[in-house]
């Protein structure tokens, strides 16, 4: 186990005392313990669907806000599950599963204002899915259409970012330019504990503080990059890595939508105030492959992704709904059928998705144009027509 | 006054200026590009006239500065961003390559990158290594970039400026050892375009080619080749991508014979995709195959040595002889 946070360690044991919320929170009884061993994290709700407090992050839903968390974590997953199944009937040739990190998406995703502005990785789903992003439009890099394929300015979304860490500058750059046009908007960059050792996520801290930049960094550490474990990135908690960059870093249960939710929306209106860039790190796991091609059975434990299993984070919503009788049965119903259409959906659009045009490789090469690419497209259009007439002969 | 005898850094200084003026969208961000006005001084006097808000010292680290101007440009601010010298662009390679280049094709034609990072570049001025290298190939191989090069004082006020305007990312390459050199600038001529050859000096026995640092050497050789009685046209390339291949071809159909002179290292240089695609166009009007002078297949080398890696006056009127030969 690495060095623990004292922080940590002080901020749970001084919220003995924390006031009781209201409203459907009012199941609260008492603060989150770490178990032996177990990282300290900001948590609202238990593995087992017990509502807790944090002196500092506290959030008060209504029962509907609660339904529609679960009903985004469960849509997510449903959907993340048809694209792998999708991939593995061939229709598309590769899928990045977000399973088990619903909580850690939707919680962040559910803080943010239309106005603000989402940089992503390849694996976030559920933040494209609290974007209103149509998700089938994310199939299309995987199915092998695009490259992208669609217009960041209609959801404040950005492009898939595959190169690790990258698209955390774009991020930066955004929020300073945010921040020059006086806007109070904000920025979120999503990461994971693999791309935290890349050049670009440190220098778009460096950046983001520097000038105190509107962005609010996301890291899901979900343990592993690819095979190597998170110990192989980091000797300190990743979020221990903000301080030294001069801004705040909080680890939060990523498996805890309630605490993701809390702990997002404090850095959001941080930074809306001016007060500059906070590092959330969001301890979840990866319960799936890396991709659809990747073979975790080579590098990890069946046993720990079993303990991860417990802590799953639609199954405690889920308990918590129930036993605050937040939701009925009728509700569980009508979301499994909601599931299955959207699943229809899914299938139905990626098969139909057409293979582009040939020459659609020569567009949006260039705004303003290019002689090369004019000269190609010809030439690759008289050669597919000296076939044509070869045809009619 | 519109015409103007100056420096080619102080015609890219006048063309910033102009820029920040006209559009409250460009911004002007690099290394000790404010107080300092930049190593070389091209953006003197800059910040102190449009604020540190419009004309940003960076925090050191290059593929920041081109990662985030990359978010400002998505913001609609027209970065004009300086990397301090050619050997340190590589930090920001993956950006420049990877993001930057891509972006508008991977969104389907919906964002622009309306970026220019400009780059000193070339040798001849004794600097330590990383301080003289010519780069320019390994952008104009990427899909997505443009990529050009002045060779004067007039070409760097308007090249910048149509750069500027562009919505496409430029990678302006400065030939450092001719910031100094002064010429003549017409701040209300209507410029050329952006990504035409030029005529630099008409001929009728070879074609020499060339582009930035090496064009003023191609003259000094046309002149003393005329003193020969050899009729030597230079073309100025001015734009590398896209590339102007019919001014070229014009040229090399009249003369028959074309050396193509750059100083980076010849070896998969420009010199070879113009030499496959020249003898494409003109197989028929070569007298002789297209020679090449440029650098060698070896690091830049210390500052002693570089007069011998450098294409000079000598080693183009030997590729011109060789030329001629055949």
């Amino acid at each position: 186990m690495t060095v623990e946070s004292t922080a940590a360690r002080k901020t749970t044991r001084r919220s003995s005392g924390a006031k009781r919320t209201t409203g459907a929170s009012a199941g609260v009884k008492k603060t989150a313990e770490a178990g032996p061993g177990e990282p300290e994290l900001i948590q609202l709700l238990t593995p087992e669907g017990e509502r807790v407090q944090h002196p500092e992050y506290d959030i008060d839903l209504s029962a509907e806000e609660l339904r529609g968390l679960y009903r985004d974590m469960v849509l997510t997953r449903r959907f993340d599950a048809e694209a792998t199944a999708l991939q593995r009937q061939g229709e598309l040739g590769l899928w990045a599963s977000l399973l088990g990190q619903e909580a850690a998406q939707i919680g962040s995703g559910r803080a943010l204002r239309d106005d603000d502005y989402v940089f992503p990785t390849y694996r976030e789903h559920g933040v494209a899915w609290c974007r209103g992003v149509d998700p089938t439009n994310l199939l299309g890099m995987f199915r092998g259409v695009n490259n992208g394929g669609w217009d960041p300015n209609s959801n404040n979304f950005h492009l898939y970012t595959i190169v690790l860490g990258a698209q955390t500058l774009h991020a930066t750059g955004y929020a300073m330019g945010i921040a020059k046009d006086g806007a109070d908007s904000a920025v979120i960059a999503y990461f994971g504990d693999g791309a935290s050792s890349q050049g670009d996520v440190n220098e778009s801290f460096v950046f983001s503080a520097v000038y105190n930049a509107p962005v609010v960094f996301f890291c899901q550490n979900n343990q592993w990059a690819i095979s190597e474990p998170i110990e192989k990135q980091t000797r300190v908690p990743l979020y221990q890595r903000a301080r030294g960059f001069g801004f705040p870093g909080v680890r939060v249960d990523g498996n805890d939508v309630l605490a993701c939710l809390a702990v997002t929306r404090t850095a959001l209106e941080r930074a809306r105030r001016g007060e500059g860039p906070t590092l959330i790190e969001a301890y979840t796991y990866r319960m799936a492959a890396h991709t659809t091609s990747d073979d975790p059975t080579r590098y990890r434990r069946d046993a720990e992704r079993e303990a991860w299993e417990a802590k799953d984070p639609i199954l405690r919503l889920k308990a918590y709904l129930e036993s605050e009788g937040h939701a009925d049965a009728a509700f569980f119903e009508e979301l499994e059928a909601e599931s299955e259409t959207l699943g229809k959906h899914v299938r139905e659009v990626v098969r139909a998705m057409p293979v582009p045009e040939h020459t659609a490789m020569f567009d949006n090469v260039y705004a303003d144009g290019h002689a090369l690419v004019d000269e190609e497209r010809a030439q690759f259009l008289a050669y597919q027509a000296s076939f044509a007439d070869g045809e009619a002969e | 006054m519109a015409v103007q005898k100056l420096p080619l850094a102080k015609a890219l200084n006048e063309s910033l200026r102009k820029a920040l003026e006209t559009d409250p969208k460009v911004l002007v961000m690099g290394l000790d590009v404010g107080k300092l006005g930049g190593v070389f001084r091209i953006t003197d006097g800059l910040q102190k006239d449009f604020g540190e808000d419009r004309v940003i010292d960076t925090p050191l680290a290059e593929s920041g500065i081109v990662g985030t101007a990359i978010g400002l440009a998505l913001r609609g601010y027209r970065p004009v961003v300086e990397i301090q010298f050619d050997g340190f662009v590589f930090p920001a390679y993956d950006q420049i390559v990877s993001q930057l280049a891509k972006m508008r094709a991977r969104s389907l034609g919906t964002v622009k990158m309306p970026i220019v990072i400009r780059i000193p570049y070339g040798g001849g001025i004794g600097a330590v290594e990383h301080h003289s290298e010519s780069p320019e190939t390994l952008f104009a191989h990427v899909a997505g970039l443009k990529v050009v090069t002045p060779a004067n004082s007039s070409d760097a006020y308007w090249m910048l400026q149509q750069a500027i305007q562009s919505d496409d990312p430029v990678v302006f390459f400065e030939p450092k050892r001719r910031y100094w050199d002064k010429g003549e600038l017409d701040t209300e001529a209507l410029p050329g375009e952006l990504h035409k050859a030029r005529v630099a000096r008409e001929g009728t026995d070879l074609t020499l080619l060339a582009y930035g640092p090496m064009v003023k050497t191609c003259l000094e050789a046309a002149a003393a080749a005329s003193e020969e009685g050899k009729s030597v046209e230079v073309v100025d390339l001015r734009s590398i991508s896209p590339l102007d291949f019919d001014t070229v071809q014009t040229s090399v159909e009249k003369t028959g014979r074309l050396v193509v002179v750059h100083e980076a290292p010849v070896f998969f240089g420009s010199g070879a995709e113009i030499a496959a695609r020249i003898t494409e166009r003109c197989f028929y009007h070569l007298e002789a195959p297209v020679l090449r002078v440029g650098g060698y297949h070896a690091p830049y080398p210390p500052a002693r040595l570089e007069e011998e890696y450098l294409p000079g006056l000598d080693r183009v009127l030997d590729a011109v002889d060789r030329s001629l030969a055949y």
